[in-house]
């Protein structure tokens, strides 16, 4: 594993295997696209139906969290891929303190997201499965599915963000054992795809949560 | 002519012999082993969900219903179609003959990630215990369709346990198309151009498309209606302005390709064993291999066909039933190309032609009815009638299933090193034949009667009919043990293949039965397109 060279049997040569295993990684996130973009499909048909009430579940929701975790996203996204360039002329010391920070930033946004935000809409009653659900009257149904999937699109990006978080530690961790290098480095890459991607969910779910109908 | 790159005597042992050990097996990274570990728990799979519709069948003997329980008649169909769907006709070709061949055929050494298609093996087996675990312990009464509100509010199985094992195996089913594509692309071996491989791999790669972009949609459909169910609230609920039609359109968003999903690799199986057994080269092509992808994309856009007396609107109703005529197009297409493939060929009626040629009839019969259900007027008399149970099982049982044993039979001495018995597969195929053609065709006759699906009871003039089709079954049943017992038999007993008993063309049968580990010692070089057979030659293909 030491080595610079990393090659199965099945390949030709160390570059085959390293642009397969990202073209392996593209595929994945394909997937991704067709399960989030189910949910999100889900969500714009059932707000077309409901507008009040989507529009009157929106307006509980807390912008300045969305925002500021919209940032740390971007900024852990591009934090990264400085560590990827870093990797690219085989810095190990500044690939480390790169993916560190992104880890830092990705906890970060999971503290906002589920220690405060979720938090406070359990304690303001907009579990939409309470039974004293804040919103009532014509437009308590509709506000209810909007929490439907606010809880089960921001369930769903958590769990995504929690399973990057482990991939950051591993990369981490065989960074230390000094296992990449200016020739090998194709995990640090594949993990950068995942985790840009988790990032882009973000970037499509901020505008359902808090903006549409908030105005 | 094909050459030889593995001279007998030249490796030593085989992937079979690659160690003895359970822990050998359990932890393999060998695609070839992989397979053979599909291979074993498709067939418990296969047994189980067969054992579930002897019991329908056996309860459908006399009108009143043997079974005495509408309850336990409802579990025991949606257990048949549950473990059926997605514990058999989705995954068995693809897992058990593709993970095999995929890489011999693309002259590789392996999958492009092999410890991703160990994983997904565990993934499938976890995801059949849960659900085989929810479909025990109680059981699931809403269908293997699992429609919103029943599964959601009025069942009372465990559907929530259901719904988990299926999310958990269709992970399985993406890691594999996964690996599927990407080896295709990736690792073909020098000169195998996309116009040189077999329309096996063009099969696969096409279901590997469906598999990646369908299995998703069903993930997050099922995942809504599993925590619609836990809280007793949630997006298809129309109390809080919900659309329980809404799943409808996305399950069968998954499921309308899911039916291409189990008979594309059939295609595959047959567009191999046609050409072999005839000593033709296959007719079209490129009209085959570009039929695959065509039903491929086709087959996302069709789901509406299965909700016309649903409440759709009438325009959207039409739209759907032209595009259900034009998928069958790329279907007749490939009936055409293996019956010109047959054509002026030299027909030798081993097993696994006698598979294809059933296959051909079948599917064509399962075909062809599908245009009468794709049609506006008659689908809203038939649907929800024992037609349909007829129409679906001539593709998928006489379909997809008479392709995976043919492709069993005709792969088997690659990847055991044994021959199977001739005469006792050729006798399994005939009763098959017969015995399929007796359960289901009456079924045929009883839903044009009117007679619904989905009942444990049935007014008294259908007994007759629902007699033929129960006896029918039981001789399916004793035709589907058969290959069981001599095929478990030869592993033993059975006469030592040759590397190429069936003087085929492709790469598979240039190195030795089984093959060794490493699938060729060295990498083969293709100068050639696939099934260049001589000139039909007057010899037994073996013995």
């Amino acid at each position: 594993m030491a080595s610079a060279v990393h090659q199965d049997f099945q390949y030709s040569s160390p570059s085959h295997q390293a642009e397969t295993a990202i073209a392996g990684m593209w595929l994945f996130l394909t997937t991704e696209v067709l399960f989030f973009g189910g949910l999100i499909l889900c969500w714009i048909y059932a707000r077309h139906w409901n507008q009040a009430g989507f529009d009157a579940g929106a307006r509980e929701t807390k912008l300045w969290i969305g925002t500021l975790n919209l940032g740390l996203l971007i900024s852990s996204s591009f934090i990264y891929t400085a560590g990827i360039a870093f990797i690219r002329v085989g810095n190990t010391r500044r690939l480390i303190q790169c993916c560190s920070l992104t880890l830092l930033l990705g906890l970060a946004f999971l503290g906002l997201k589920f220690g405060l935000e979720w938090h406070d809409d359990f304690a303001g009653h907009l579990f939409p499965a309470s039974a004293d659900f804040k919103i009532a009257g014509p437009e308590g149904g509709g506000a209810r599915l909007f929490f439907i999937f606010y809880f089960i699109s921001t369930a769903l990006h958590g769990l995504h963000m929690l399973i990057g978080i482990g991939l950051l530690i591993w990369i981490i961790r065989r960074a230390r054992r000094e296992e990449f290098s200016a020739l090998y480095h194709t995990p640090v890459q594949v993990v950068g795809l995942y985790w840009s991607f988790v990032d882009i969910v973000w970037l499509t779910l901020y505008p359902l949560i808090y903006l549409v109908g908030r105005g | 002519m094909p050459r030889t790159l593995v001279k007998a005597g030249e490796v030593e042992g085989s992937y079979l012999t690659d160690g003895f050990t359970l822990r050998s097996w359990l932890l393999t990274t060998d695609h070839k082993r992989i397979a053979i570990l599909y291979l074993a728990s498709i067939t418990v799979f296969f047994f189980i969900g067969g054992l579930a519709a002897a019991l329908v069948r056996l309860n459908l003997i006399v009108p009143q219903g043997l079974l005495g329980s509408a309850e336990a008649y409802n579990r025991l169909f949606t257990m048949h179609g549950v473990v059926m769907v997605w514990f058999f006709l989705v995954p068995a070709v693809p897992v058990t003959l593709g993970n095999f061949l995929i890489p011999l055929m693309l002259g590789a050494r392996d999958l492009a990630f092999p410890r991703l298609n160990l994983f997904s093996w565990y993934l499938f087996m976890l995801g059949g215990a849960v659900t085989l675990y929810a479909l025990f312990a109680g059981g699931v009464d809403t269908g293997w369709t699992f429609y919103t509100p029943l599964s959601t509010m009025y069942s009372k199985g465990h559907v929530v346990l259901a719904a988990v094992g299926i999310f958990i195996s269709g992970f399985s089913s993406i890691a594999t198309g996964l690996n599927f594509i990407v080896s295709i692309h990736r690792l073909r071996a020098p000169g195998l151009t996309w116009y040189r491989m077999p329309v096996f791999l063009w099969s696969l790669y096409s279901l590997s498309v469906l598999l990646v972009l369908a299995t998703p949609v069903l993930a997050i459909t099922l995942l809504l209606v599993a925590l619609e169910r836990l809280f007793h609230i949630g997006v298809f609920d129309p109390a809080i302005g919900g659309d329980p039609l809404l799943f409808q359109h996305l399950f069968w968003f998954y499921s309308h390709p899911a039916v291409y999903m189990m008979i594309l690799p059939g295609f595959g199986v047959v567009s191999e064993i046609i050409p072999t057994f005839s000593r033709k080269r296959i007719f079209g092509y490129k009209f085959i291999v570009w039929a695959s992808v065509a039903i491929a994309v086709i087959s996302f856009f069709v789901w509406g066909h299965h909700m016309f007396v649903a409440g759709t609107s009438l325009y959207s109703a039409v739209l759907f039933s032209i595009l259900s005529y034009l998928v069958a197009v790329p279907s007749a297409i490939k009936v055409f190309n293996w019956l010109g493939t047959m054509h002026k060929g030299y027909i030798i009626f081993d097993a696994p032609m006698l598979y294809a040629l059933g296959f051909i009839g079948l599917f064509t019969i399962g075909g062809l009815t599908g245009l009468w259900v794709a049609a506006l007027a008659a689908d809203v008399h038939l649907t929800q009638t024992y037609f349909i149970v007829a129409h679906f099982h001539y593709i998928m049982v006489g379909g997809m299933v008479s392709a995976f044993f043919g492709g069993l039979h005709f792969w088997w001495p690659k990847i055991t090193g044994r021959m199977y018995p001739e005469m006792w597969a050729r006798m399994a195929a005939l009763v098959m034949f017969i015995g399929f053609n007796l359960t289901f065709f009456p079924q045929f006759i009883l839903g044009y009667l009117g007679m619904p699906r989905r009942y444990f009871s049935y007014a008294p003039e259908f007994q007759v009919l629902n007699v033929l089709s129960s006896a029918g079954a039981t001789i399916l049943a004793a035709a589907y043990l058969l290959p069981l017992a001599y095929l478990l038999w030869s592993l033993f007993y059975g006469e030592r293949a040759p590397a190429n008993p069936w003087k085929a063309t492709g790469l598979e049968w240039q190195t030795p039965s089984p093959p060794p580990t490493v699938n060729f010692i060295e990498t083969p070089h293709v100068t050639q397109g696939p099934y260049h057979y001589p000139p039909p030659e007057r010899a037994q293909p073996h013995g």
